[in-house]
This record gives structure tokens, C-alpha cells and sequence, in this order.
């Protein structure tokens, strides 16, 4: 059953400061919500979360709704931000009002052609979903941006996602270029890598468009 | 295409032409061929002026020519666009593509498109010791077969390949036949192209067609200029072929000029795998992590600079020549002797008075500003040398965004440091037009030049807790400014990128050299400014003027709690920073200022305005609005800090 859109939005909010943050309980205020809310009180009604006082707080019932609506959320903004290059204040508006039509298997579409992100643009992780899990058990290779690299790790670059050529010219015309082996050396507090046995540095808003297939 | 800054071509001599990525050894050839100097460096960019030399091999006299490192023959950056100007403009007789041996697979397209081009390529493949040493074999004689023009391996730091490459110059003959075919669908479109260019062009027709496929702008205005009435059918088929292939065509030849690399690479090069990583390696990678790097900058500038520069230079070298040489014999000598000679009033004050020629601008020059600079110079040649920049750029980039600056900028700070004027000159390196203007204006506010501070620290250092509140004072305006402008000055946030070249033990000779270049350097720009200031307080004494002055300047001193004798400091501020400093030094010395009178009038004068060489080149380098505006926003500033901080201290108590 899906929920109303509100209480989707207190759900993500509630996971947020108590498992995200690690609070027990989160404030109406927080979850801009009040106690004669009714999607609040359909929240109760389904036991996925509990009043008491001033504070709400999640249940075990509730937690895998929570889990997935931000997990929604958080690929309507990869999406948005990475396939339709919509950045910035529209981007996460566009994202909001996406999320609540990601039910019934659209968010397994989106996370396998997202290939299976680990976190949204703001760098929060992304709750995985099964397709994931599946997509790892089976061995799937997939494309994952520099950033989600680790230190260590290698692989081939598959593609740039940035829309401004100078950038792009930048980096090809220094070597770094789809098919090229790459070494992460270091994450912070720049991403170093190596191709070949040249080093480079780049910031993280660069690397988010750098596309690396792992190996 | 044309460039003032090349000029011409001199004497009509053959030209060899020095092309190549930034960092492998362009301009240690063209030391090693012409014998002068030019600055090396590691650091993309400090090389955007072009050096010119002579050289002769087998009697034949060859003009050679240093130009800034480029990645390929699309311009980004403005020294990539100078070297490109000089590659198209110039008709050379020799190109030379300076190659890193280690990394031949990256660059050899470059080379690919130099000849593509049709321009007389041999190829130079350097750094061959190092590559050795990684255990990388290159079969040079295949790759020359394969590639169809003359190749040549050298280390030449070390000298070796150097006799070799002067006898490939002297006995090349031009019979270029190589040519790289693409993929049959890329083929087709460069024909369709090619096919529909009529205009004269100083490179190959395919090669003017690549590059319009890839969108290169300057290329297509030039195009625009020689096809007249036909360019509209030339971007018709343009716009054609890009929209058959549905794919980035910038992208594809790139990714075929790899693929024809790696075939002719094929081969040619063999490595022993598993080498245990050589120590510069885990050196390097230590300078990069934040915690020991973080250390080593404080070692860097604790030993580097606060010892070597403030310690030796400001201190030991100075006392010597202007306590012992100047002070003790020189001057009294050229006073007793002027008392003597010279029977003009006027004549005697020029040259040896309060502000004479010699007793002030000379003394200045050679016994206070020569050594602080020169030690700063000695530091700071090594520590480029080592490759030692890049790394602290990738460390501070995080920071330095904020202030609306990448970690590049770092550089013309740090020089900053040692000379403003120099510093201002080499914010032209950084990409945008906001990042230069941000950049000159810290410069212009809050970063003290080597004479400035050597003079200041010194001052600073007899009153406990003063050089605290003055350095606080600096960084938190730094910052303030920083985060300030970076919000209000408008344009593109900056991006930050770079190669890490491998670190490296700086050559003696290299640091001695690179230091002369940049103190003679220093020294004509510099030398006159001190003379002509000293004659301009001079006339301002004769006749009046300065008193004149001074007297105008009062009213701020009482706003900022200063005796009305350091007005002139001020006023010499303007002149040369360190004049201001070295007035404060005389007051203080009389026993004219408390604590908080010497601190206030510190921190107002590191802040207040940049001196007239740094002025005039701020004017050069940005223009008349931009510069004129960073004056006035410096000076109101200083003097709006200087006057919150005397109240402050006043009603704290602090210092007091």
C-alpha cells in the first residue's frame, strides 16, 4: 500500500535523525509535522511510529518503509542530477517530487541504470535496495563515479558525464581518457589518481563526473 | 594569429621550436642547447613567457625557441594558446616534441598531431634514466621506424643524448611521409571536410579539419577570416557530420589517436612488473596526506623560511651590510668626503642626505632588501624544483575554495610572500579572470613582501604578545576578504586539476641560476623605483612638499592613536613597502610608541596600500578600473581595521 506523500516525507525525515544521526527519537519540529497531523496519526495507525510527548519515534515495524523512502528519494536525485543534468536548487526540488513515483519496481529500474549508486550527490549513503544486493552476489561490474572509489581501488575509466567540454578537453587532452586504467591513490583531501605512471590531482566536483568501470 | 609577446623573428635565423606537456625537461634543453638560461619549473605556468636563444651546431647558427607547456594542440589555458601561436605563426625549421619517457603512451598523441599538422617533428624522448630505473625498456629504433620521423632518447639533466640529438638537428632533412589513418567512418569525415576548405593555411588542411571537428574556436575564427563567403557551407557540413555520428567527435578522434598510439607502441615498450615503489614515491605520498603534510609545510616554513629567510638572510646577512659595510664604513666615508666636495646644499642632501641617493636608496637596495630577497629567492627556487608545489596546492584546495580560490593559487601567494610585484605578475597562471582579481587583491592587501616583513617581524619580536595580535589581525582580514569577495565578485567558481609531477632532488646549479634570473630580474624593475622615490622625498624636503604632506596625513594618525611623526612612514609606505616598515623602526627606536601604537601601526601598514612597482603592475596586469578600485577598497580598509583595533586594544587592555 502506498503511503500518503506527507507521511512519506516524516518517514524520511524521522530515518534521517535517528538513524542517520543517531538520536532515539526526533521532535515534531524536525519532522515538520504536529500531534493532530493526520499523516502522522496514519503512521501511528500502521505502527510504524510511536508518540510520546513531544518526540516520535520510530518502530521496527517501520523501519524497511523508512529505509526505502529515503532510499527513493536519494536516487530521484542521482538520477536528476546525473541522467537529466539538472543541478543545483531544481535539481532537488524535481528530486522531491520524483521520489514519490519511484513504487512498485521503478526504483529497481533506476538503481540497476543508475548502477546501483552507493550514495546520492550530496555524498549520503543510499539505503541498498535488493537489486543491489542481487547485482553484487552475481558479480555485476559496474560504473561508479571517482568519488565512490576508495583508496586502492582501480579500475578503467568508462566515460566523463560533465556537459562543459572545456573540462572534458582538459582531462583528455592530459591523457586521462575513457579506456585508460586508473589507480585511486588517495580520497582526501583531493582525489589523486594515477594513469600510467602519471599522478593527478582533481577536486571532488570533477571526480563526481569522472565515470570508472571497477575491476 | 598574432602575438606581441613573440615578436619577430630575429636575424632571419633557421628556428628549432621546443613544444611539450608541462614538466619533462623543455626548458633544460633549451639550456643545454643555447647555454643562457630560462626559469624551469615544475609548476604549470610559471613559464608563460617565451624564451629565445641561438645556438650553433656544425657551424650553422639556429634560433631556439621555449615555449610553455601544452597538453595538445587545443588550446585551454593562455600559455597553452601562446604555444600554439608560436607552433602556427612561426615557420619553423625544426620542431622539437620534448616527450617523458615514462609516459609515452599519454603524449605520443600529441606527436600524432604535430605531424598530422605537417609540421618537421623529431621526437625527443626524455627523462629516459628515470624510466630505466622503473624498469621500462623502449625500443627506440622500432618506434622511429613506425612513426616515420627521427627519434631520440635523452636524459639530459644528465647530459646524456645531448651530442646525438645536435647531430639529428644538423643533418635533418625534411621527407616526411607518416601518415595515421583513423577508423573508416572518421576518415570519411574528415575528406567531407577536407573537401570543403579553399583557404591558405600554415597547417595541413587534414589537420585544420580535425581540429574544426572538434570544436576549436580561435581555429574556426580563423577559418571564418580566410574562407569568407564559404564558411557557412563549411559549418553546414560541420553541423552535418556531427549530428550523423550522434557522438561526441572530440571524444572519438581522442580515443582514436589512443588507439593508433597503442598500435604503434606496440612492442616498442616492455616493463618489469612488481617493483617495490623508490622512496621519492613514499615521500611523495607522505606530502599529500593532510597529517604529514600538514607537518612537513610547518618543517618547510619553519626551517625554509623563518630560519633561512627571517633568521639568516633578515637577520645575520642585513646586520652585516647595513649595521657593518653601510653604517659603519661606507656611509660616514661618503658623507665626510660629500662635506668636502660639495659646497651645493641641495646637491649634498641628493646624494647623501636624509633621503639621498646613497645613503637611502642604495643602502636600501643592497644591505636590507638584497638579502631578505635573495634567501627568499633560494628557498623558494628549491622548493619548486623538488616539485614540492602541486602538492601543497592539492593540500590547501579545500580552503582555498572558500576564498573563492583553487589550490593553484597558492603559488603567486606564497611568491608573494618573497615579492607582491612578481606575485601580481604571476596571477596571470591562474584560469579565470575571478580568480586573478581575487588573487591580486590579497596580494594587494594582506600578504607582506619579504623586506616588508623581515622589517616588521623584527620590530614585532621585542614586544611580547604583539606579534600575535598583529598575525591575527592579517590572517583573520585574509580570510574575511577572502570569503567576502569570493561571494560578491562574479564569474566562474574555479576548478581544480592538475598533474603531480614525481618529487625530485633539486640541482644546485639549476637553484643558483633560476635565483640570479629572478634577483637581476628583481633588481632592474626595482633598483630605479628605490632611486626615483629617494629623489621624489628628496624634492618633497626641499621644497616643502613633504611637510606638506605629512601635515595632511595628521588627522588619521590622531583617528588611529599614533604620534603625528608617523605620518611619514605612511607616506614612505607608499613608495616601497619596507620604507613604511623601516620609518616605523626609526620611531620606534626614539622611543616614540607604546605597545599599541607599534601594533596598530603594523598591521595598518602590512595592510595599507601596495607600493608603487606593485601598483604599476596591478595596472598592467588588470587595468586602470580594477586596479584603481583595489586601491582604494585596500587603503580604506587598513586604515577602518587600524583605527577598530586601536580601540579595541585600548578598551581590552590587551598589550597594554
Amino acid at each position: 500500500m502506498k503511503l500518503p506523500e506527507n507521511a512519506e516525507e516524516i518517514l524520511e525525515a524521522l530515518w534521517i535523525a535517528t538513524v542517520e544521526k543517531g538520536d532515539n527519537a526526533a521532535p515534531f519540529d524536525v519532522l515538520k509535522t504536529s500531534a493532530d497531523d493526520a499523516a502522522l496519526a496514519e503512521l501511528v495507525r500502521l505502527s510504524y511510529v510511536e508518540i510520546k510527548g513531544e518526540r516520535v519515534y520510530l518502530r521496527q515495524e517501520g523501519r524497511h518503509e523508512a529505509m526505502m523512502t529515503v532510499r527513493r528519494h536519494r536516487l530521484a536525485e542521482r538520477l536528476m542530477m546525473d541522467i537529466l543534468d539538472i543541478k543545483g536548487r531544481q535539481g532537488d526540488e524535481k528530486a522531491c517530487e520524483f521520489e514519490h513515483l519511484l513504487h512498485q519496481g521503478v526504483d529497481t529500474k533506476i538503481c540497476t541504470l543508475l548502477n546501483h549508486p552507493e550514495t546520492c550527490p550530496h555524498g549520503r549513503p543510499i539505503p541498498p535496495g535488493e537489486c543491489c544486493e542481487q547485482a553484487r552476489h552475481s558479480g555485476e561490474v559496474g560504473v561508479v563515479a571517482l568519488t565512490e572509489l576508495k583508496a586502492g581501488e582501480c579500475g578503467e575509466i568508462a566515460y566523463f558525464s560533465t556537459t562543459d567540454m572545456k573540462k572534458m578537453q582538459k582531462l583528455m587532452s592530459m591523457g586521462v581518457l575513457p579506456g585508460c586504467e586508473l589507480l585511486l591513490t588517495r580520497s582526501y583531501p583531493s582525489f589523486i589518481f594515477k594513469v600510467g605512471h602519471s599522478e593527478f590531482a582533481v577536486d571532488d566536483e570533477l571526480a563526481r563526473e569522472i565515470f570508472i568501470r571497477k575491476s | 594569429m598574432s602575438d606581441q609577446r613573440v615578436g619577430d623573428n630575429s636575424g632571419g635565423l633557421p628556428q628549432i621550436l621546443l613544444v611539450g606537456n608541462p614538466n619533462v625537461g623543455k626548458s633544460v634543453l633549451f639550456n643545454a642547447l643555447t647555454g643562457t638560461y630560462t626559469t624551469v619549473s615544475n609548476y604549470p605556468g610559471t613559464s608563460v613567457d617565451v624564451s629565445r636563444g641561438t645556438c650553433e651546431i656544425d657551424g650553422r647558427r639556429f634560433e631556439v625557441l621555449d615555449t610553455p607547456g601544452m597538453y595538445a594542440l587545443m588550446p585551454i589555458t593562455e600559455e597553452e594558446r601562446v604555444a600554439r601561436e608560436i607552433l602556427l605563426d612561426e615557420t619553423a625549421h625544426l620542431v622539437l616534441h620534448v616527450v617523458d619517457a615514462r609516459n609515452l603512451e599519454r603524449m605520443l598523441p600529441m606527436t600524432l598531431q604535430l605531424v598530422e599538422a605537417g609540421l618537421p617533428v623529431v621526437l625527443v624522448v626524455n627523462i629516459l634514466d628515470e624510466a630505466e630505473r622503473i624498469g621500462m625498456q623502449i625500443n627506440l629504433e622500432l618506434l622511429q621506424e613506425k612513426l616515420g620521423i627521427p627519434v631520440i632518447g635523452t636524459a639530459i639533466a644528465r647530459k646524456r643524448g645531448v651530442k646525438e640529438l645536435r647531430s639529428v638537428i644538423a643533418d635533418y632533412v625534411d621527407k616526411r611521409t607518416a601518415c595515421f589513418g583513423y577508423a573508416a567512418d572518421l576518415e570519411r569525415d574528415i575528406e567531407k571536410v577536407v573537401a570543403t576548405l579553399e583557404g591558405e593555411y600554415r597547417i595541413k588542411p587534414r589537420a585544420v579539419a580535425l581540429l574544426l571537428l572538434q570544436k576549436d574556436e580561435d581555429l574556426l575564427r580563423i577559418v571564418q577570416e580566410s574562407e569568407g563567403d564559404r564558411f557557412d557551407h563549411i559549418v553546414a557540413t560541420l553541423n552535418e557530420v556531427t549530428f550523423a555520428r550522434r557522438s561526441d567527435l572530440h571524444l572519438r578522434i581522442n580515443l582514436e589517436r589512443k588507439r593508433v598510439c597503442r598500435g604503434l607502441l606496440q612492442g616498442v615498450i616492455s616493463e618489469e612488473q612488481g617493483r617495490r615503489p623508490p622512496f621519492a614515491e613514499r615521500l611523495s605520498a607522505w606530502t599529500m596526506n593532510p597529517v604529514s603534510g600538514g607537518a612537513l609545510l610547518l618543517i618547510v616554513l619553519y626551517f625554509g623560511f623563518y630560519k633561512f629567510v627571517g633568521g639568516f638572510g633578515a637577520g645575520t646577512v642585513v646586520d652585516f651590510l647595513e649595521g657593518t659595510i653601510f653604517e659603519g664604513h661606507l656611509n660616514p666615508w661618503m658623507i665626510t668626503h660629500a662635506d668636502q666636495y660639495i659646497p651645493w646644499y641641495w646637491l649634498h642632501e641628493l646624494l647623501v642626505g636624509e633621503y639621498g641617493i646613497l645613503t637611502l636608496a642604495i643602502r636600501y637596495a643592497v644591505a636590507l632588501v638584497m638579502p631578505i630577497v635573495g634567501t627568499f629567492f633560494v628557498a623558494f627556487s628549491i622548493i619548486e624544483d623538488t616539485g614540492y608545489f602541486p602538492r601543497l596546492a592539492m593540500l590547501v584546495d579545500r580552503i582555498f575554495k572558500r576564498i573563492g580560490l583553487n589550490g593553484r593559487a597558492v603559488i603567486p601567494l606564497v611568491l608573494g610572500f618573497g615579492c607582491d610585484t612578481m606575485a601580481t605578475m604571476v596571477t596571470r597562471t591562474l584560469e579565470t579572470v575571478r580568480e586573478r582579481i581575487l588573487a591580486t587583491v590579497l596580494l594587494a592587501l594582506a600578504i607582506p613582501c619579504s623586506a616588508q616583513l623581515g622589517v616588521i617581524l623584527g620590530l614585532l619580536a621585542e614586544v611580547p604578545g604583539a606579534l600575535f595580535v598583529w598575525s591575527t589581525v592579517l590572517i583573520g582580514v585574509f580570510m574575511l576578504v577572502g570569503l567576502l569577495a569570493a561571494r560578491l565578485v562574479p564569474g566562474e567558481r574555479p576548478m581544480f586539476y592538475m598533474e603531480i609531477p614525481p618529487l625530485r632532488l633539486p640541482q644546485p646549479r639549476n637553484v643558483l641560476v633560476k635565483t640570479l634570473t629572478r634577483m637581476q630580474w628583481y633588481f632592474f624593475e626595482i633598483f630605479p623605483l628605490f632611486v626615483i622615490a629617494s629623489v621624489l622625498l628628496w624634492a618633497g624636503k626641499m621644497t616643502g612638499g613633504l611637510d606638506y604632506l605629512v601635515r595632511g596625513m595628521n588627522p588619521v594618525m590622531r583617528l588611529l592613536g599614533l604620534p603625528t611623526e608617523a605620518s611619514a612612514a605612511f607616506i614612505f609606505g607608499f613608495f616601497r613597502r619596507d620604507f613604511g616598515a623601516a620609518g616605523l623602526y626609526d620611531l620606534q627606536n626614539n622611543g616614540l610608541l607604546t605597545a599599541v601604537q607599534l601594533t596598530v601601526a603594523a598591521v595598518t601598514l602590512t595592510l595599507f596600500v601596495p607600493c608603487v612597482a606593485q601598483f604599476l603592475v596591478m595596472r598592467k596586469e588588470r587595468g586602470w578600473r580594477v586596479s584603481l578600485g583595489i586601491f582604494t577598497v585596500v587603503t580604506a580598509l587598513a586604515f577602518s581595521v587600524g583605527f577598530i583595533l586601536n580601540r579595541l586594544l585600548l578598551t581590552s587592555g590587551v598589550l597594554s
